[in-house]
């Protein structure tokens, strides 16, 4: 493996952990919050490693949603993986099998970012570039759920200090990133509305797959604003 | 370790594997796929902002009016700026609405 290349992957994914280090942090409070131990929260930062979905599935486990629901919705959040993944396959088809297992498993957005505009320019995708940028966003993330989640556990009622706020803001401002696509407004509008009376006459957790499936419907239905180019999958801002 | 810890040790092992097929899945599906119809495409594309919206509207209507003001300014901050200012202002919100007005 290429030492330099692996500082090089080292330097290039430095400034995404320091921006991605409170959120981290946010999720091992906010876990701990929601009914997990810390263990639990470190485990879940180690084997999901998707900050958007993470914060998704401890909403939901603690407002005791069924666990199918819970994946389903992990599943959904992280459905733009899928294009990424399916994008980056021609700049690491060298890689071996086990090399493309660790590839995937670490392909978080800020990854698949950094490899499309890589591969773009004609540079070489190495592996040892590949996990040094994503060790450097890895590792860290769990070191700072750790240190959220033993902040979590010291905090009293997390609503006397505003905790509660900050994954319905969090989940707005995830929204605000995907405003730039296709039918954003109807989408968004229409799986409001079904949430909300959702929420109303159906009850808690249906507002979720209802208010989803209402928007995702409508976005098959509607007529395409303009032809997707090729290579134009867009990066949404995540932690 | 209780039954019902277990349940979240499993919860959160399904959860990986769910992220971990989104990751993989593309790779094995522009292998085998040639194209994705596109209603198909525009249905999935909607998928992460039609969820997420789900958790964001009913918190606005039923969460009480502190954190509905708070996540008004929030909105207002994050048209311009970055989610982490979001938080940060939103909170600020949040506890000079319950400690100070309140």
């Amino acid at each position: 493996m290429n030492r330099d290349d692996f500082r090089a992957g080292l330097r290039g994914g430095f400034p995404i952990m320091l921006a991605a280090s409170p959120f981290g942090a946010l999720f091992g409070a906010l876990a701990v919050d929601n009914g997990f131990t810390i263990a639990d929260a470190v485990f879940m930062s180690a084997t999901v490693y998707a900050g958007a979905s993470q914060m998704v599935g401890i909403e939901l486990f603690g407002n005791n949603v069924q666990p199918w629901l819970v994946v389903l919705s992990v599943f959904a959040v992280n459905f733009r993986h899928v294009l990424y993944s399916a994008s980056i396959a021609k700049y690491i088809s060298h890689f071996s099998f086990g090399q493309k297992l660790l590839a995937f498993f670490l392909l978080v957005d800020p990854q698949y970012a950094e490899t499309e505009q890589r591969g773009e320019r004609g540079l070489p995708v190495t592996f040892a570039w590949y996990l040094g940028f994503g060790l450097v966003i890895y590792v860290p993330w769990i070191i700072n759920t750790l240190v959220g989640a033993i902040f979590g556990q010291l905090i009293g009622d997390p609503k006397s200090i505003g905790l509660d706020v900050l994954l319905p803001i969090y989940f707005l401002g995830l929204v605000l990133g995907f405003r730039k696509r296709d039918r954003f407004l109807p989408v968004v509008a229409t799986s409001a509305v079904a949430s909300i009376a959702a929420m109303h006459f159906v009850g808690s957790p249906w507002h979720v797959s209802i208010g989803a499936l209402a928007g995702i419907l409508l976005a098959a239905v509607l007529p395409p604003e303009h032809r997707l180019q090729q290579g134009s999958t867009t990066v949404e801002k995540e932690a | 370790m209780d039954a019902q810890h277990l349940n979240l040790i499993y919860l959160i092992v399904a959860a990986a594997l769910a992220t971990f097929a989104t990751r993989f899945g593309g790779y094995v599906l522009i292998t085998q796929l040639k194209r994705i119809p596109p209603r198909l495409e525009a249905a999935l594309n909607a998928v992460p902002a039609a969820v997420l919206t789900t958790l964001v509207a009913p918190a606005f209507v039923y969460g009480g009016f502190d954190v509905a003001v708070s996540m008004l300014v929030a909105f207002a901050i994050g048209m311009r700026f970055s989610t982490l200012r979001m938080l940060v202002v939103g909170w600020v919100a949040v506890m000079v609405i319950r400690h100070v007005i309140l």
